[in-house]
């Protein structure tokens, strides 16, 4: 406990220096946005465009490339608690790869699948991040939703998808449909789990979270409110599914702890950050669903 | 000059075919992206497209003037533009299926996809805007006049069809009523169109040249 309080003091106070000092060692504008890479100290990290913090997509401690900065990094991780074995991993929106670099390292004989639609992020993960790439691991540049319809139509399946492919300042709107949730829970495994990064704000938050549940069931979320981060983690049967539930015990929690508290995960205290819509919904029931016909994603998340 | 209100018509017609082109076009972005997905290609199918379209349908439109042009034709033209739009709601997503397994590259299936979609409507649509002039120039002195108002018109109703469409309507309606009520709106006109013409049947425009 003491450690992770530590280590979020350190990131406050490097994050606070990244305004006063940050050194810009790559910039470049790409079909989609501005792309930055910044240097601060030890501390680097993947910008998009130049406003806010929020629009920081990956960043990486240069001594400690194993450590996990972002919060919501973190967050993700505690999908694994559904699916501790996961062999292979869909994850749409690259950043800076740090996602598949740890995955890699915890289940290398995985194979990881990452779709990022920017080649332009793909090649500043690869010569600034580290981004490692093999036989397992592969990149494609493509729009999410045409690759998972393309999978489909091979007959694919994954155990776990991470969608991370919002950010603060822009949604793609047909990556936050029934239609598409469809789709992605068609390409889960049968103990599948999805996670997804998203930021909502205001309205969008109910008709996300209704889009969802039309299309899980109830999910767990965990929510970081200083910046509406939350995580939303949904399987492809429901958990209402015995199988599940019994992964949450004790010995998973404690077995899982020990593998990831060496890239600054805490998983005892994700596990009680958890909560399940089943008890908790915070939207009204009569929320209207996100369809391809109606996506105003953008326009409702609004401050 | 008596107050002529077959050319308010005229005018109030091609304010909403201009509105209704760019309403379109806007919505091809959202009902092209479940298929072929939000890069910049997908506008550039788009608009390749609507182009492509505008300049054969001015070409047609323009050629059609020349036959005994006539305030019923006009409403007959924006009627069967009501009908070709129908399709893109009742048959777009068997039609992008179908291209979305044919064609593998998303940039040739996005082209592809929106010519099947809009290229006939939009066709059409682009032959009110010559036929327009046709009907609303009475000497050739004033002709250089009456296309330029006739193209602020439909070019303010584009702006508006653009501004409304992407800021309000996509936020309060499914995609698929927006473009019955842009294919309502085109048929009523037109039908009203036809009805004018035929209570005032000494409205011929083609002895109107001094």
């Amino acid at each position: 406990m003491l450690k992770s309080i530590t280590s979020l003091l350190l990131l406050g106070l490097l994050m606070t220096s990244t305004l006063v000092k940050a050194e810009v060692i790559h910039q470049e504008r790409s079909l989609y946005r501005n792309i930055l890479v910044e240097d601060n100290n030890d501390l680097r990290c993947l910008k998009f465009n130049t406003r806010s913090t929020q629009t920081q997509q990956s960043c990486f401690l240069k001594s400690q490339p194993d450590h996990l900065v972002f919060n919501y990094t973190k967050l993700l991780m505690a999908s694994l608690l559904f699916n501790t074995q996961p062999k292979r991993i869909l994850i749409v929106g690259l950043g800076g790869g740090t996602m598949s670099n740890t995955l890699a390292q915890l289940y290398p004989q995985s194979e990881i699948n990452n779709i990022e639609i920017d080649p332009a992020v793909i090649k500043v993960a690869r010569d600034y991040f580290g981004f490692l790439e093999s036989n397992k691991i592969k990149t494609y540049a493509q729009d999410g939703r045409i690759f998972i319809k393309r999978a489909l139509l091979k007959k694919e399946s994954y155990d776990w998808i991470i969608l991370d492919a919002f950010n603060g300042d822009y949604i793609p709107e047909h990556l936050m449909t029934k239609e598409f949730l469809q789709e992605a829970k068609a390409l889960l495994s049968d103990n599948g789990i999805l996670s997804a990064n998203t930021f909502s704000l205001s309205k969008l938050y109910a008709h996300e979270s209704a889009t969802y549940k039309a299309v899980f069931g109830d999910f767990y979320q965990v929510t970081n409110n200083a910046n509406s981060n939350r995580i939303i983690v949904v399987s492809k049967n429901g958990f209402s599914n015995n199988r599940i539930n019994n992964s949450l015990n004790k010995q998973n929690i404690d077995k899982l702890d020990k593998t990831l508290s060496y890239y600054g995960v805490d998983i005892p205290l994700l596990y009680r950050k958890m909560i399940n819509t089943k008890n908790n919904q915070d939207w009204p029931n009569d929320t209207r669903v996100l369809t391809d016909q109606f996506s105003p994603a953008n326009l409702l998340n609004v401050k | 000059m008596e107050k002529n209100y077959p050319n308010i018509l005229i005018y109030l017609l091609a304010f909403t075919s201009g509105f209704s082109i760019m309403g379109i076009e806007l919505l091809g972005g959202r009902i092209l992206a479940p298929f072929f997905g939000s890069s910049v290609h997908i506008w550039g199918s788009i608009i390749t497209v609507f182009m492509l379209s505008l300049s054969l349908g001015y070409l047609l439109g323009g050629k059609l003037s020349t036959r005994s042009p006539s305030l019923s034709i006009y409403g007959q033209i924006f009627f069967i533009a009501a009908i070709m739009v129908l399709p893109i709601a009742l048959f777009g997503q068997w039609l992008m299926e179908t291209v979305f397994l044919n064609v593998e590259d998303s940039r040739y299936g996005s082209l592809l996809a929106s010519m099947v979609l809009f290229f006939i409507p939009t066709v059409i649509l682009g032959m009110l805007s010559p036929y327009s002039v046709r009907l609303l120039v009475t000497n050739s002195d004033e002709s250089g006049q009456v296309a330029g108002k006739l193209y602020f018109v439909s070019t303010l109703g584009s702006a508006l069809g653009t501004i409304v469409t992407s800021f309000y309507l996509i936020l309060w309606f499914d995609i698929n009523t927006i473009i019955y009520s842009f294919s309502g709106i085109l048929a009523s006109l037109g039908l009203l169109a036809i009805l004018v013409h035929k209570l005032q049947p000494s409205t011929k425009i083609e002895n109107n040249y001094a």
